[in-house]
């Protein structure tokens, strides 16, 4: 009953789909390669450090896009605390995206690990630290599965407006026409 | 999700759909995680079964926690060059941070009691690339893949059963060349005497594309004296501190690289089995040793001698160890950084002359 909204643009969709992959892959990975010693360890490190470079920034272009595109307005029929939880989750999912690979990278300067990434080392950018480090790892822990926790929350959420409450909302960001 | 107002038909099955999905991708990520496969060895097992029965040494290494930082440098001939592009196998001096170690989870064990003794390494080129290797003087490894180190580290700590270590031996037979090596080989009573050997096959790529794996030792310049260990341990339970302290100052002290190339066919994943003798050497260059340093605010103590930091030119080859080491001495970094208060930062052990 409810007409249908004006949509994110097709680079903000597909940003928002391939961004989903890659930083789905990046908690898989992430939490993988923590819990092995086998072989495969050292192929999930050396791709979850480019990987985190590239959600980098892609999240930044994305910021970018977010704040000259615009969102499409949520529906009439949300209530208002719904309403906020989504401006709130968006808020959220921005500072990880953007927070966790800085805190990765700083906590990599802090502990003095070479980062390379495609074949270039990266500046260190932040101090050698064992307090750093430690606040850092413990961060970047804590906040990934924060994240992962927000997509869980955040995918119930779309498909509850895609099947039960069809407000919308799922197309608005749905990758078809 | 405080209130859902369609009236459509069957939002039940919909919202059942829902949790499955949800419930399935929290499964999918705790199997990933390993938390539903409590037996997949993990490096926190590798660590905790490290620790001496009294618990680990607060901010310290789990092992090889006792040691001492250096630095010096890495003098290159060149000769290593058409082997590996690593830009510190081109002619030059290149600087290192190291660490004389003994192979001890407890730093204050005296060091006539530890047999195991190496040396870990940062050499890094002018480009920021870095070379990261941490070797012993053993010739081999005692066991053939980290899964069997592991069981090695249970069977040893194992009160309940006195036949674990026989058991543990009679399952791996390459346990009994490390069993002989232990008992026959003489003890130096100088890290300066002492040959040390990465044990872990590596593959060095060339400018050209060419691969060889090889394996590599530092060989000292100082000839090796045997000193029978009861004369060892009348020299007091840090004798090595000051053994290295006192030579490094006379003069500097140095050591041969020479990298050693693996025949096809040659055992490249078992760290367990030595090549033959035969096989062709090169010596890449020289260990210059120039500066000791204690290690409370030495340049090494928070460094992780990560034996898969490698500079291009060089990666892992089909030996499992350096993966395994990687991902346990990361669980060790992070433990005694976060430690980093029960760490005696004032030199603990006074004056080593």
């Amino acid at each position: 009953m409810t007409p249908i909204h004006d949509r994110f643009t097709p680079l903000q969709r597909a940003l928002h789909w391939f961004m989903a992959i890659c930083i789905l892959a990046m908690l898989f990975i992430g939490v993988g390669m923590v819990s092995t010693v086998h072989p495969d360890y050292l192929s999930l490190v050396s791709i979850h450090k480019p990987l985190g470079i590239v959600i980098l920034v892609l999240a930044l272009i994305r910021l970018v896009v977010r704040l000259t595109r615009g969102a499409p307005p949520l529906p009439e029929s949300m209530p208002v605390p719904m309403k906020l939880a989504a401006h709130l989750s968006h808020l959220a999912f921005y500072l990880l995206m953007i927070g966790l690979p800085l805190i990765g990278w700083g906590m990599l300067s802090a502990a003095e690990y070479p980062v390379v990434v495609f074949g270039v080392r990266l500046p260190f950018i932040l101090p050698h630290s064992n307090s750093l480090h430690t606040l850092l790892w413990n961060a970047h822990r804590f906040l990934a599965l924060c994240l992962f926790a927000l997509i869980v929350i955040h995918l119930g959420a779309a498909l509850l407006h895609a099947l039960v409450r069809r407000d919308g909302v799922f197309q608005a960001m749905a990758p078809w026409r | 999700m405080t209130d859902r107002p369609t009236s459509n038909a069957s939002p039940f099955r919909s919202l059942v759909l829902i949790a499955v999905v949800m419930v399935a991708l929290v499964a999918a990520i705790a199997f990933t995680a390993g938390w539903l496969t409590p037996e997949r060895l993990t490096p926190a097992k590798i660590v905790n079964a490290l620790a001496p029965p009294g618990g680990p040494a607060l901010g310290f290494r789990r092992n090889h926690a006792k040691g001492i930082c250096f630095t010096g440098t890495f003098e290159s001939n060149g000769a290593a060059a058409d082997l590996s592009e690593a830009p510190m196998f081109a002619r030059g001096s290149y600087p290192v941070t190291g660490r004389f170690n003994l192979g001890t989870p407890d730093p204050k064990a005296p060091d006539a009691t530890v047999q195991v003794r190496g040396v870990g390494l940062r050499i890094v080129a002018p480009d920021g690339r870095e070379w990261r290797t941490a070797m012993i003087n053993l010739p081999f490894f005692p066991v053939a893949t980290p899964q069997a180190f592991y069981d090695l580290l249970k069977a040893s700590a194992d009160t309940s059963d006195p036949d674990a270590m026989k058991n543990f031996a009679a399952a791996h037979p390459e346990f009994g060349a490390f069993v002989g090596w232990a008992g026959s080989a003489p003890w130096t009573g100088s890290f300066a005497q002492e040959q040390y050997n990465s044990i872990n096959s590596f593959v060095f790529t060339s400018a050209t594309g060419q691969e060889q794996t090889v394996r590599w030792s530092f060989v000292p310049a100082a000839q090796a004296e045997a000193v029978p260990v009861d004369q060892l341990k009348a020299r007091g339970d840090n004798f090595l501190d000051a053994d290295i302290t006192q030579r490094v100052q006379s003069a500097p002290q140095k050591w041969t690289l020479v990298v050693t190339l693996a025949n096809p066919g040659d055992p490249t994943a078992d760290p367990s089995k030595a090549w033959p003798e035969d096989r062709r050497k090169v010596e890449a260059g020289t260990l210059v040793v120039s500066a000791i340093e204690p290690e409370p605010d030495g340049p090494c103590r928070d460094l992780n001698f990560d034996p898969t930091v490698l500079p291009p030119g060089m990666h892992v080859s089909d030996d499992p160890f350096p993966a395994a080491r990687s991902a346990a001495y990361a669980v060790s970094f992070d433990r005694r950084t976060a430690e980093d208060k029960y760490y005696p930062h004032a030199p603990a052990r006074g004056a080593t002359q």
